[in-house]
């Protein structure tokens, strides 16, 4: 009886927890906090400081999506992940989504049954090798000793590269980019492999960094974006279309700074169906009018948050590259707010 | 002819020993400078230590304590030494060692851990050193179980209460039942008791309670907890719950009951032979696919539980050595006094057993101690996982060896006391049968 009873219960509030999963919008709101889940730490892209506060360029994207969904850019829940459990606790609706520079690949799109909803930073494998070495082309490796993070993707795409180009290497295995960093330096081996993103933030730490060179090859397409599950696509809207309006935000030269006064009217109507005095985006997506103007002020626009967490400002100092607007000769590319 | 023979006939004074024979120099000449090969052994050993120790200890003592980056550091280095090698860079200790101890915590009620870390020495007096602390102090540490909880996560005071009261109800059931049929049937109606009081009821009489009367401290979510503070938590609930656990599933593994001997058995069979990493990854990832979605199981608690368990199956097979090590004629000098099993296990076998076990409790306690750092894998921040998100820190990319020696340090004070304790439990419990 007592068990029939505990069982009836569980299963009452599997199916209304089930019933309730159907909308994560509503859950969100409902919670009043975003479930959001982030890297353990990776430079630049998300950390906790000082006083526990999450900062990044990931990061940022959570907190534009906590304020375009529930006006508070500070209504996250910050969920470190590390690479054997991000996608576990994507499916199991431990976090709503998964900003932790995770790259668009078909697998993880059709058969992890994840949507990417985007991509807020595309990178791509290089190589850092000492100045010393004398090498300026990582066709010139051959022979060379590699420091490679072994179970990812960017083992493979070096072997694929090397055999391409008909030319051999020794890997030297490591398991973290701290390890990767002390290796390197102590001359372990000549050549350090991973996103350039990576390769430039490490490079930042070194006593010399003007000892160290990256070299010119970018060896593979790597293109990080945020994630939700399959499914659900109210939700996958909310967080694709939160990304391209910090996006569109830069190309329409909307800022942190001026956005206050551009939401009193312009004469700009796409700027005015971006921060909601004209049209009827936010209602379609289920939000307030002023959805997109909350989340640009959350963080300010694409270009500020990378400028603020990566740029060339920071002592990471990542050049825009591919990550520029259209215009520029990047890849950002904005559908219209429409 | 003369008598040259001589035959003292008095006693010479005595004399002091020579100076090379005593005091520190006899001592150095006996013991390092004895044969020409340990005077090889011990220059060689003394440049080693030398050696080590003129890097070692610039390093910790010609060193930066106050800097906001790594590469502020690096300028006070070449300022003030020319170089940067060979120096330790602690500010970052010094920048983030609130954080390396509680992690998250809030810091208004960092209080709460340091009382929760006092009182735990309080409880722990009555049992650590039963012959200088009274006797009473032990309803302190029978309360302290659910006083640790109620500091640590906050909140409403009926729930510690409320699962303190499935004990109470279970000892009531034990005591009528045992009386009215037999023991055993007490027994089994006093845990079936507790399981429904906490699994049904419990969570009613919480929250009548708290609507009633919400008495109660500012709650603090699981995931905020972090650093060595967490590890320490970890620690001392695996270590507290493992031990009766284990001792009971030592038991269980000799019982002649059937069914209670095969699952003790395959219990700790199954739990030695699957590593502790896959059981966290259990706890983190697998059931949160197999309870329905939105369960809010708490990381930390499923942790704990997963952690527990495995060190009660290690627990287990240390004690049984130490039953095993008894002689037979213990257990029938207990038989021949009349005692029942449970009188002869608590008065005879028992504190024999456990005497000769010491040492092998105190090294899976240690060993338990250390595990909880694997559970920076599955992403929760302990005192490594924060280390790694320090470094994240633009400001602090880079720096390596200073975190690691500063945890090391933490790490080595608390596993130095447990041994040294452990040192003087086994004398004070010396009777000359060695």
């Amino acid at each position: 009886m007592k068990k029939s009873v505990i069982l009836g219960a569980a299963t009452i509030a599997g199916l209304a927890a089930g019933a309730a999963v159907a909308g994560t919008v509503d859950d969100v709101k409902a919670r009043g906090k975003l479930n959001c889940g982030v890297t353990t730490g990776l430079v630049g892209f998300a950390a906790p400081d000082a006083n526990g506060e999450w900062q990044g360029f990931d990061v940022s994207l959570c907190r534009a999506v906590a304020a375009a969904v529930l006006g508070d850019a500070s209504a996250v829940e910050f969920v470190p992940t590390t690479g054997k459990t991000r996608f576990t606790a994507l499916a199991s609706g431990e976090i709503d989504m998964l900003a932790r520079n995770t790259t668009w690949t078909f697998s993880r799109d059709v058969d992890l049954k994840f949507e990417f909803t985007g991509v807020n930073y595309y990178d791509g494998q290089g190589f850092m090798v000492p100045k010393a070495l004398g090498v300026s082309s990582a066709k010139e490796l051959d022979g060379a000793t590699v420091c490679i993070q072994t179970g990812t993707t960017t083992e493979l795409n070096l072997a694929d590269f090397f055999r391409s180009n008909n030319i051999s290497y020794e890997p030297v295995p490591i398991e973290t980019n701290a390890e990767a960093q002390q290796q390197y330096l102590a001359g372990a081996c000549d050549v350090y492999t991973t996103d350039a993103s990576g390769l430039a933030a490490t490079r930042a730490t070194f006593e010399n960094p003007g000892d160290h060179i990256l070299l010119p090859e970018i060896i593979s397409k790597e293109p990080l974006g945020p994630l939700v599950r399959h499914g659900d696509h109210e939700w996958g809207d909310v967080v694709r279309w939160t990304l391209n309006a910090l996006v569109s935000a830069e190309e329409l030269g909307v800022t942190s700074a001026n956005i206050d006064e551009l939401a009193a009217g312009t004469d700009n109507p796409e700027i005015n169906r971006l921060l909601g005095t004209e049209g009827t985006l936010g209602e379609m997506l289920g939000l307030d009018a002023d959805w997109a103007a909350k989340a640009i002020k959350a963080g300010g626009n694409y270009g500020e948050v990378f400028a603020k967490n990566i740029g060339e400002e920071t002592p990471i100092g990542l050049a825009r590259g591919l990550n520029a607007q259209w215009t520029e000769g990047g890849l950002l590319y904005s559908p219209p707010f429409r | 002819m003369s008598d040259v023979s001589f035959v003292r006939t008095e006693m010479l004074p005595e004399q002091a020993p020579p100076a090379s024979e005593v005091g520190a120099l006899g001592w150095v000449k006996h013991n390092l400078f004895s044969s020409w090969f340990n005077t090889i052994l011990t220059v060689v050993s003394l440049y080693a230590i030398y050696y080590v120790l003129s890097g070692v200890l610039p390093w910790i003592f010609q060193s930066v304590w106050n800097a906001d980056s790594l590469n502020e550091c690096r300028e006070i280095m070449m300022a003030t030494w020319g170089s940067t090698h060979g120096h330790a860079c602690w500010a970052v200790i010094n920048d983030r060692w609130l954080q390396l101890l509680f992690g998250f915590y809030p810091s208004h009620l960092y209080w709460r851990p340091i009382l929760a870390l006092v009182l735990l020495l309080v409880a722990l007096a009555p049992v650590l050193y039963s012959d200088r602390v009274p006797t009473k102090m032990l309803i302190f540490s029978a309360i302290y179980p659910f006083l640790m909880p109620f500091l640590m996560w906050g909140g409403t005071i009926w729930g510690p209460i409320s699962a303190a009261l499935g004990f109470v109800a279970g000892w009531f059931v034990y005591s009528v039942l045992s009386k009215q049929v037999s023991e055993l049937v007490g027994m089994i109606g006093a845990v079936v008791a507790a399981v429904i009081w906490w699994l049904v009821l419990s969570s009613y009489f919480t929250g009548a309670m708290s609507s009633v009367l919400p008495i109660g401290i500012e709650a603090v979510e699981s995931r905020q907890f972090g650093g060595f503070m967490l590890a320490i938590l970890l620690g001392v609930v695996a270590i507290g719950v493992s031990l009766p656990i284990g001792i009971v599933l030592a038991l269980g593994r000799q019982s002649d009951l059937l069914i209670v001997k095969y699952l003790c058995v395959g219990f700790i069979e199954f739990i030695r032979g699957v590593p502790l990493i896959t059981l966290l990854f259990v706890a983190s990832l697998l059931l949160n696919l197999f309870l329905p979605p939105g369960t809010n199981f708490d990381i930390i608690l499923r942790v704990m539980i997963m952690m527990t368990l495995f060190s009660a199956a290690y627990m287990a097979e240390v004690i049984r050595g130490g039953l095993a090590a008894l002689p037979r004629g213990q257990y029938e000098g207990a038989d021949s006094l009349g005692l029942n099993y449970w009188q002869a296990q608590r008065l005879i076998i028992m504190p024999q057993a456990l005497k000769i076990s010491i040492p092998g409790i105190v090294s899976t306690f240690i060993g338990i101690f250390k595990d909880t750092t694997l559970v920076s894998i599955i992403g929760l921040f302990d005192v490594i996982g924060l280390a790694s998100a320090i470094r994240a820190d633009t400001a602090w990319n880079g720096i390596y060896w200073e975190l690691f020696a500063f945890i090391a340090l933490l790490f080595f004070i608390v596993c130095f006391s447990m041994s040294r304790y452990s040192m003087y439990l086994e004398r004070k419990l010396q009777t000359g049968h060695r």
